[in-house]
């Protein structure tokens, strides 16, 4: 067979040979086969739903797969359950921790350990390890109390106690401010100069050259190549992810014009004991203008764009100026008629209800567009509606009676923002735009939400991804512990100082008089 | 080789539609069981407890009498159901409306006016709407359980009515019973088919089944219901008012139960008694979901509901069977549709032995 060829040097760490997995609707795997050694550091590249995480839950023994083989250390095994694999010698880190927020440090990673290891000792090893690889967590605080890189090396200690051979890393860096992918890629390196392997999930290309030594590419499930990021360029990868050339956004010169959303010291406790305060938060969003807020989820954006959709109405009127009207207390519904439109970073649940129908789900916030007379639904111009929408927005799906669910994510995004967009709003909130999209999905949003802007519509966008904000945005601020900073001009500023800023440190953070000041200056802008 | 149940891709249309009929026939199959494990003769017992009871005109007139209760409270709480707003207290509501109703029956008792039968339409809605309005306040206010709080109350108003009965409302002819005055002619819904008890009540029931169709698949509000019961994100962030869809399903099922408790005064009791209701409120609730919460499902699943009560009278009579066959029979009914159910959402999967995942693992290798 092949693999006694490529074998020949080194035993490999980790083989897999025509790894299939099938799904009810989908084909997760299709005959993929994959080689790493010892101590390299090799990336797995892929859109979303490309089939990534259901090759490495495969590996680590949380999926089956309905047809191919498993190599370790050059013998055939077949992963039983995640403790098999951790037996091994396979750690995994998920995109999502799994954490007991109530618990400490020590005790969450005890949880993780089979028997019941004495917590002083146990503490003792973290700390070791925490200083050996450069990942300080105190072992006795609370889960809860912790950010979230900082969760993310509690994830990774409880890995490396158990000395693994094979550490997998799922979409790490989506949480992380700039700075701290800096030193989760040194604790990586070393772990590589010491005969760890590590496969690396990504679709961030530029991070992927940096760290990794060698590359797999999926596409609909599929090996569409292999390759070593450091001789390509994130363009030519991206061809391989993708299978075309990225389109980039074309942004004209903002016009802007009058305020639309004011932020004028919005306050508000929250309710969740694990959510976050927002603190005297100023903002103003001018129509023809975009502003993008950054920063590390958790930081007060859930609780931020509650208080601006109306979810979670604050208790006074004037911190929300919608249009000129004070808005604080209004519900979503009032605040809708006012001209806000809002796209959630839940899709499913949230932005459209699963069990529908696209028409259906036009008709959730579209309705006030004339489809309601009397009481009763017009149920042709609802789906007219929809049709139309689907077809704008180039929505894959079986028409306006498919069920929301049936879509994939980013089209489902795709219809999402086009309901929002057709309801010709005067201001739009985006969060998240295109989380979960695949790249050619995501250029698509970001060029309309870029066209609307240029309409005169205001646009707020939360997002995460540093790339897309700069991409999209005219302004940018930062979230961090529930405060905003000032918002800059994007061409006043760069990837480095936002990285500073998202954690909480910009110029006079925390002086109230520098945010009014703030508000006047973009006002005359 | 053995089965496991899987997630179907989505939920199948076919088994949500075909599943009341598979409960169906899985209750009259054990029911089979049942009689014979009973010492009847199986297809006898069938015979009185299913065909007997509708063999004639009267059968058939009595099988729409007390498929009318259940239809109507039916379509009532499906509107609150539909918005994941779990009214099980349809029974004493029920009873408030035969309270209110027959309160305005006993205070014009001998007036002849034509206004007497549809004022007491109107209280009977209004009895059963105050008592759903507890548990919807209750829940609005404080965040208390509607399915304990509305449930609780059932046995309140059961006290309430047998109080009433006992004391200032008794009969003062009555020999002692605790029952109130017949109620007059003006206070009788009128009857249907001369002959039989089938009375203008079952109209009504019917009335309010296309009203309930309107209501939940053609309004506005019935949308906004749907989307709250179906992803309570989603209704939030169309801006959605969530506490006005509690208190419209509350309310609505409450004024159907009430009004169905009024028709039962009105109709075959026609007078107050200790117990106005062999049950309709809470079979009312089995009839809404073997009827998938759709007016015409629940038409025909309370015509079945009501053949179950029939049948289950008809055994008493016929075969010496004790009267908790009716419930039994509601029980299995319900206990096999819920079984049933599974189906709409998982499939059974024959897990094939590991040895022929070795052997495709090798033909793909």
């Amino acid at each position: 067979m092949s693999s006694e060829t490529t074998a020949s040097a080194v035993i490999p760490r980790i083989e897999l040979r025509g790894i299939t997995k099938v799904y009810p609707a989908v084909v997760a795997n299709k005959n993929v086969s994959l080689t790493a050694l010892p101590g390299e550091i090799h990336a797995v590249l892929g859109e979303n739903g490309a089939g990534k995480s259901t090759l490495m839950k495969i590996i680590y023994g949380v999926v089956k797969p309905d047809a191919g083989e498993v190599r370790w250390e050059g013998k055939r095994v077949i992963v039983a359950n995640p403790a098999h694999a951790r037996e091994l010698g396979i750690g995994m880190v998920f995109q999502h921790f799994s954490l007991f927020e109530t618990l400490t440090v020590v005790e969450n990673v005890a949880l993780g350990l089979p028997g019941k290891p004495e917590l002083g000792e146990l503490g003792r090893r973290i700390t070791e390890v925490s200083e050996r690889y450069g990942l300080p967590v105190d072992p006795r605080r609370l889960v809860h109390s912790l950010s979230v890189g900082e969760r993310q090396r509690v994830e990774i200690i409880r890995c490396l106690l158990v000395n693994p051979k094979l550490l997998i890393m799922d979409e790490p860096t989506s949480v992380l401010t700039p700075q701290a992918v800096r030193k989760l890629f040194e604790t990586l390196r070393q772990l590589s100069a010491e005969g760890c392997t590590i496969l690396y999930i990504s679709h961030k290309l530029d991070e992927i050259q940096e760290l990794c030594t060698n590359a797999t590419v999926l596409r609909g499930g599929e090996v569409t190549g292999h390759c070593d990021p450091r001789q390509e360029t994130p363009k030519s990868m991206a061809r391989m992810m993708i299978g075309k050339d990225l389109p980039h956004p074309q942004h004209g010169a903002a016009k802007t014009g009058e305020p639309r959303l004011v932020l004028a010291g919005l306050n508000r406790e929250s309710p969740d004991p694990f959510g976050t305060d927002l603190k005297d938060m100023h903002l103003s969003v001018h129509s023809g203008e975009i502003v993008g807020i950054a920063g590390v989820s958790g930081n007060g954006q859930q609780e931020l764009l509650a208080a601006i959709s109306g979810e979670e109405p604050v208790s006074e009127k004037h911190p929300v100026i919608l249009c000129g009207a004070e808005a604080g207390r209004m519900s979503p519904a009032a605040r809708r008629e006012l001209g806000l439109c809002f796209v959630p970073e839940e899709r499913l649940g949230r932005g459209a209800v699963p069990r529908m129908s696209l028409a259906d789900n036009a008709l959730l916030t579209a309705h006030r567009r004339g489809f309601v007379t009397a009481g009763l639904i017009k149920f042709s111009a609802i789906a007219a509606f929809a049709a139309s929408c689907i077809e704008a927005f180039n929505v894959k799906c079986g028409g306006p009676q498919s069920e929301a669910k049936s879509l994939s994510g980013g089209n489902l995004q795709k219809f999402i923002v086009g309901r929002e967009i057709m309801q010709k709003p005067k201001v739009l909130v985006v969060a998240q735009p295109t989380w979960g999209v695949d790249v050619g999905a995501a250029a698509f949003i970001r060029q309309k939400i870029i066209d609307l802007r240029n309409e005169g519509v205001a646009i707020l966008v939360l997002s995460e991804e540093l790339d897309e904000l700069f991409e999209v945005s005219d302004r940018l601020a930062v979230i961090a512990k529930g405060r905003l900073s000032p918002a800059k001009p994007i061409k006043e500023t760069n990837v480095e100082e936002i990285g500073v800023w998202m954690s909480g440190m910009w110029p006079d953070a925390g002086d109230p008089a520098h945010f009014a000041q703030e508000g006047e200056h973009a006002a005359q802008a | 080789m053995r089965l496991k149940l899987e997630t179907r891709a989505e939920p199948s249309r076919l088994m949500g539609y075909l599943s009341p009929l598979f409960a169906a026939m899985l209750t009259v199959i054990a029911g089979f069981i049942l009689f014979s494990a009973l010492g009847k003769n199986p297809l006898q017992a069938f015979y009185t407890f299913f065909i007997y009871p509708v063999h004639d005109l009267n059968g058939f007139a009595e099988l729409l009498l007390k498929a009318s209760p259940l239809m109507l409270i039916a379509v009532g709480l499906a509107c609150g159901y539909r918005a994941n707003v779990w009214n099980i207290g349809a029974e004493g509501q029920l009873v408030l409306g035969a309270i209110f109703a027959g309160g305005v029956a006993l205070y014009f008792h001998g007036s002849e006016s034509g206004l007497i039968l549809p004022t007491m339409v109107v209280a009977g809605a209004i009895g059963g709407m105050l008592w759903a309005a507890i548990p919807a306040l209750l829940r609005t206010r404080f965040n208390t359980n509607e399915i304990l709080v509305s449930l609780m109350l059932v046995y309140v108003a059961n006290f309430l009515l047998s109080w009433l009965v006992h004391e200032p409302w008794r009969d003062p002819e009555g020999f002692n019973f605790p029952q109130s005055k017949q109620f007059t002619e003006s206070a009788l819904y009128p009857v249907l088919l001369p002959g039989t008890r089938l009375n203008v009540g079952f109209l009504i029931s019917l009335a309010a089944v296309g009203a309930g169709y309107v209501f939940l698949n053609r309004s506005f509000l019935g949308f906004q219901m749907r989307v709250a019961g179906l992803a309570d994100a989603a209704a939030r962030y169309a801006g959605f008012n969530a506490h006005r869809m509690i208190w419209l399903g509350l309310l609505v099922g409450g004024a159907a139960a009430g009004v169905a408790g009024m028709g039962e005064v009105a109709g075959p009791i026609g007078q107050l008694l200790p117990s106005v209701s062999p049950g309709y409120g809470f079979a009312a609730i089995i009839v809404a979901f073997v009827g998938r919460l759709h007016p015409i499902g629940i038409l025909l699943a309370s015509l079945l509901m009501s053949l179950l009560y029939l049948g289950g009278e008809a055994a008493q009579m016929g075969l010496q069977l004790p009267s908790a066959m009716t419930g039994l029979f509601q029980g299995m009914l319900l206990f096999f549709l819920l079984g049933s159910d599974v189906f709409i959402n998982y499939r059974v999967k024959v897990v094939r032995p590991p040895k022929v995942q070795v052997q495709l693992a090798q033909a793909a290798a």
